[in-house]
């Protein structure tokens, strides 16, 4: 029971991982990205329509990180080279998203392909209760445990990853060292959207092997609030991704079990949840020294005058 | 003269909206010297210095490093030729630790870096200053004067050639001014070029060898070390101006304006802003606060005038505990506020000036009738004001924030006056003026004294505390450590109080 | 060479009003290659958008009917914009405007349809900002970000009325569809002309009047643009910041709540699933490019209104998905933004080369 369950939590937690990885990438180098949402539809219908047309998963992956990459980067011009208001930008992302993604689904609805398939790792998949549901997985479930600590390793011990820290601290500071900073939020607003994309192909190509239209459900408006109660770290956003797996997990979990609570309501505990979550670990923050980059928000302009 | 130059400008020219803020700047620099810019507040000195750094493009103008022209389009540019700043707002990041704040500068540190070489590599030169500074401590948790000498470290690494300090002595007690002075006078020995930006006619004479004068954007003249002395420089910064000289009135000492017992607040990382501060200011005396910034003065003046809560201890006005009361209760509204930073806390930058002059009366029967308010008698009083304060306000319903920051600080004094204050709360109130508006400043606060109003001045400028002052008090580590009379200190008493020490 | 970019000292008033206009129409550009890629002639697809919403009388009043409910979340959207704080939850508290409503006209069994109506008013009213209350006494107390929580609070209270029709206020005699009763004739608008166009629509007017006047008129307006332009500068002046937040959210959601009751009370005259397909979304983008103006916002609906009616029928004959219409307002907010660069600069190309 407990493994079945953790599975679940594993599956349903793996999109909003690989969401608020990239979003986690996209604030550390102070820019708000409110497109999540949007990139998150991108990257299931590429990643779908990739792998429908090709065959290959892999081409799926790469299409769903190519194409949210691409849209990422409007929000990226936008709001790093011409300076405009994040959270408007972040927002229009998201509708295109829900847009676009609509029409050009429109001839994929309907169509199968097959999904990810579990490959269990010999040895650690034998192993008592967290056997199944961590190591008894699919490449992209792998994938994500890699991408958590490749980013850590990124942010903490690389020069360009202290550059991109330092850019969403303090721009200024960073462009006195020699640090483009235009060119460093440019690419991580960019790099972090396409990641962002790989969360939605997961819900297209592993989770359910179709396309629905806005299969997203607000995944990615969690994925936005889980920053936060990540604290820009990547472990944390683990934590936080699974936490809401195993929130969704149960209440599918009673949904089968055929409880008399409706549907409905059941549905509504994730986002719940979320409020209460970010509503806890912002006042947490506030307890503390703040996590959160001093830069976020704030465009950069070099002939300011201060 | 048969020098070789490091630097040279050409009639540089650098304009904002609105703004000529240099005009025609020529300036050349020698290898191995120390060369000073002088000039006042507002005459372009570090508009002049974020053009030589590459943050600020000139519209007009030639740079030559090296006898060759050059053209910066960011600081890496001019980073690599060898050139390096000391910002006036630090250039760190105050979440990272020092070390990170120093690797980021360090040149030609690979992706994949190893650790303990560039660790041993800072550390070496943490050595060399005799600065006793962990490598992992963020740089948050240091003193003003120690994230100095990160800043100056991060060009030392660099091995930069010219290496720019814009007015590096602000933040700093006159015993550190002297160790940097030491560090610099060494630098220049070894080679470097050193170009200084002051304001403080003391520290031109002590270390420059050369000084170039600057004013409302032009280069006047530049002088060697000798053919000039304090007289002949700060008339040609100041020009013909008038320095008017305001007549101060002796403070009775008779009756009490506000008493703080034992005040202690903690500010947000739990650390002690006032530490059990306790004194005196009576009705029509201007008291004086020196410390260096960060001390503790910015929560004195929050916690009088209520924007921040006392820890422990009292504030008493007159017979009354005005502790706890808040920004908008009567007896706080009592208390005038120049606050420190003007642009972020004391206008709504998008409003006019009419709509900034009511922004702490807005809610009297004067500015509002019912719910609504009374727009006839806003216009009414920003004429007025304008008029009486020399405000430069351009057109009607101009937004604030395209007034000169003279004008903006006018407009902030005159909406703290209005209402009559019994105590006006000063911070920093002359900082970035020019010298007339500076002067303007002074005779306000000397007339209110005049009519009984009591004045906490606080400011880093030794030589307008000791103009202005009844009594000067000076705060360490958010403690009074000293107080002492203008009439018979000196600028070394000060200094030490000032960095610390215990007055006997 | 290089392009770069220098300030500008304020540009013609003539070139900011237009600004939006001209986005509007870049954006209608580049939505026409959208449109070509899924198979659909753009020059038709606008003709008809235009034709459809404006080139008859039952055309202008549908577009009418659309234009009201967007009035009164934009004008909720805007306010809250004042303040610089963002209510992304304008669906969510037209949803729950909505539900207010229906439960004074299904269950209260007044029977003057003035009594009523108020009821029903102030029902919405008060349910709406209570539910973005929730998020306004968040950010105020513990500054929790309120774009997510209005956000996520959309979600929560969309499936609250679906919990609703599906269940405990389902029609009885609806065969088993999900919706409520029809509401009795005492809890229905005014209806003109023999079209569908309602009194809300005039309320929709109606309020932005009274919003204009509360923002410039007012110490309350006052008191919110301070706070917009500079809450730190609005704490040290004495005013109470944290209560302004909360108040000016619930005024913002009491305003979206009220499209809610004119969309139930006006026109549908029952509570049913996708009473707002996507109003409170179109808000934020009417809000936007209305900038501080309410007239503005009367406006700027209308041309929203125009598309959504011209939208509608693309989807009847072209098939297209009703969501595509949120593809070509998030592409007019791309531009919009864009333009405002170039509003506050001019963009040049330096000769010359590098020396470094």
């Amino acid at each position: 029971m407990l493994e079945i369950l953790l599975d679940a939590t594993v599956r349903a937690g793996t999109p909003i991982l690989f969401a608020t990885l990239g979003a986690i990438i996209n604030e550390r180098a102070g820019i708000i990205n409110l497109g999540i949402e949007g990139l998150m539809l991108i990257g299931a219908l590429a990643g779908f329509a990739g792998t429908q047309a090709s065959g290959s998963l892999l081409v799926g992956v790469l299409a769903a990180f190519g194409a949210a990459l691409l849209a990422g980067s409007v929000h990226g011009f936008i709001t790093v080279q011409l300076r405009g208001n994040q959270i408007v930008s972040g927002l229009a992302l998201t509708m295109f998203g829900i847009g676009t993604t609509a029409l050009f689904g429109r001839s994929m609805v309907g169509l199968t392909i097959e999904g990810f398939e579990r490959i269990a790792i010999p040895g650690l998949s034998r192993l008592p209760v967290v056997g199944k549901p961590f190591f008894n997985q699919d490449l992209l479930i792998y994938f994500s445990f890699l991408l958590v600590v490749a980013i850590a390793f990124f942010f903490y011990r690389t020069r360009w990853g202290l550059a991109l820290r330092t850019v969403g601290e303090n721009p200024a500071a960073a462009d006195t060292c020699g640090v483009p900073v235009t060119l460093t939020r440019f690419l991580a607003v960019t790099v972090g959207s396409g990641i962002v994309g790989i969360g939605g192909a997961y819900l297209s190509l592993a989770t359910t092997p179709m396309w629905i239209e806005n299969m997203t459900a607000g995944r990615g408006w969690i994925a936005v609030a889980l920053v936060i109660f990540a604290s820009w770290s990547s472990y944390r956003a683990l934590a936080g991704a699974y936490l809401f797996g195993g929130i969704t997990a149960m209440q599918l979990r009673f949904q089968a079990m055929g409880t008399t609570i409706s549907a409905h309501i059941l549905q509504m505990l994730p986002y719940f949840f979320t409020i209460l979550v970010l509503a806890i670990s912002t006042i947490r923050l506030q307890k503390g020294a703040s996590q959160q980059p001093e830069g976020l928000g704030q465009p950069y302009d070099r002939e300011d005058r201060k | 003269m048969a020098m070789t130059t490091l630097l040279q400008t050409r009639h540089i020219r650098k304009t904002f909206p609105g703004v000529v803020a240099l005009d025609d700047v020529s300036l050349s620099i020698a290898p191995g010297e120390i060369h000073t810019l002088l000039g006042e507040n507002g005459a372009g000195k570090s508009t002049l210095m974020n053009v030589l750094t590459g943050l600020y493009r000139p519209d007009r103008g030639e740079i030559l490093f090296d006898g060759v022209p050059v053209q910066f389009s960011s600081p890496g540019d001019s980073l690599a030729m060898g050139i390096g700043m000391v910002h006036q707002h630090f250039m760190l990041v105050p979440a990272h630790t020092v070390f990170e704040n120093v690797l980021l500068a360090i040149d030609g540190v690979p992706n994949f870096f190893s650790r303990r070489k560039f660790q041993q590599k800072v550390q070496k030169i943490l050595d060399e200053f005799a600065l006793d500074l962990d490598l992992d401590t963020p740089a948050w948790k240091l003193s003003i004067g120690a994230q100095q000498w990160i800043e100056l470290i991060k060009l030392l690494v660099r091995d930069c050639r010219l290496l720019i300090f814009d007015e590096p002595t602000a933040v700093l007690t006159p015993q550190e001014s002297a160790r940097l002075f030491k560090v610099l006078t060494r630098l220049r020995d070894q080679g470097k070029s050193i170009l200084f930006i002051s304001h403080k006619m003391r520290e031109v004479m002590e270390i420059s060898d050369r000084v170039t004068v600057l004013k409302k954007g032009r280069s006047l003249v530049t002088l060697p070390r000798g053919e000039y002395d304090e007289n002949k420089l700060a008339s040609l910064m100041i020009g013909e101006d008038q320095i008017p000289m305001w007549i101060k009135p002796a403070c009775k000492y008779e009756e009490l304006a506000l008493e703080i017992k034992n005040l202690s607040v903690r500010n947000d990382r739990g650390l002690a802003d006032l530490d059990n501060f306790t004194m005196k200011l009576y009705r029509g005396q201007i008291l004086g606060v020196a410390g260096v910034a960060g001390n503790g003065q910015k929560a004195l003046a929050e916690v009088l005038t209520g924007l921040k809560e006392a820890t422990s201890g009292r504030i008493l006005a007159g017979d009354r505990d005005i502790t706890d009361s808040t920004a908008k209760s009567s007896y706080i509204a009592g208390i005038a506020h120049i606050p420190e930073d003007r642009k972020t806390i004391g206008i709504a930058p998008d409003m006019t000036v009419g709509d900034n002059l009511i922004m702490k009366n807005f809610n009297s029967r004067a500015f509002r009738r019912w719910i609504f308010q009374d727009r006839a008698a806003i216009r009414r009083n920003a004429v007025a004001k304008i008029d009486q304060f020399a405000i430069k306000a351009g057109p009607d319903g101009n937004p604030i924030r395209y007034l000169s920051g003279g004008n903006i600080q006018k407009v902030i004094i005159a909406r703290e006056l209005s209402e009559k204050p019994s105590v006006l709360v000063a911070l920093y109130p002359t900082r970035g003026l020019d010298i007339g508006s500076a002067e303007y400043v002074h005779k306000v606060i000397i007339d209110g004294a005049n009519q009984g109003m009591s004045t906490i001045l606080i400011s880093e400028d030794l030589d307008e505390l000791l103009k202005l002052s009844d009594q000067i008090v000076v705060m360490f580590r958010g403690r009074l450590v000293g107080c002492v009379d203008p009439q018979t200190t000196t600028r070394e008493e000060i200094g030490l109080l000032m960095s610390g020490e215990v007055q006997k | 060479m290089k392009l770069v970019a220098e300030k500008r000292e304020l540009s013609s008033r003539l070139f900011r009003i237009s600004a939006p206009v001209i986005s509007i129409f870049v954006a209608l550009f580049v939505a026409g290659f959208l449109l070509l890629a899924a198979g659909v002639n753009p020059l038709q697809a606008y003709l008809e958008i235009f034709q459809e919403s404006l080139g008859s009388i039952y055309g202008l009043s549908e577009t009418l009917v659309k234009t009201t409910p967007l009035i009164f979340a934009s004008l909720g959207v805007s306010l809250a914009f004042r303040m610089q704080i963002w209510n992304i939850g304008a669906e969510g508290q037209i949803y729950m405007g909505a539900c207010g409503a229906t439960a004074v006209a299904l269950f209260s069994g007044i029977e003057s349809h003035l009594l009523m109506i108020t009821a029903m008013f102030l029902t919405a009213f008060l349910v709406g900002g209570l539910w973005a209350g929730v998020a306004g006494a968040l950010r105020a107390v513990w500054r929790v970000n309120e774009v997510i929580v209005t956000l996520l609070m959309n979600y929560i209270a969309i499936l609250g009325v679906d919990y609703l029709i599906y269940g405990p206020w389902k029609d009885p005699k609806g065969f088993n569809f999900p919706l409520t009763a029809q509401f009795s004739d005492a809890a229905r608008l005014t209806e003109y002309f023999d079209t569908r166009l309602h009194s809300g629509f005039f309320l929709a007017l109606f309020c932005a009047l009274v919003l204009y006047l509360f923002m410039e008129r007012t110490v309350w307006g006052y008191e919110i643009k301070v706070i917009g332009s500079n809450p730190k500068a609005a704490r040290y002046a004495g005013m109470r910041t944290g209560l302004a937040i909360f108040a000016v959210l619930f005024l913002s959601g009491a305003i979206a709540g009220i499209a809610g009751f004119s969309e139930v009370a006006g026109l549908q005259h029952r509570l049913q699933h996708g009473i707002s397909p996507g109003y409170g979304y179109t808000a934020i983008i009417i809000a936007w490019l209305a900038k501080r103006s309410a007239l503005g916002v009367v406006i700027v609906s209308f041309l929203m209104g125009v598309l959504l009616v011209g939208g509608d029928s693309l989807q009847l004959s072209w098939q297209l998905p009703v969501a595509f219409a949120y593809a070509f307002q998030g592409l007019i907010l791309f531009f919009l933004l864009a333009s405002e660069f170039f509003i506050h600069n001019r963009v040049r190309l330096i000769r010359g080369e590098r020396h470094a």
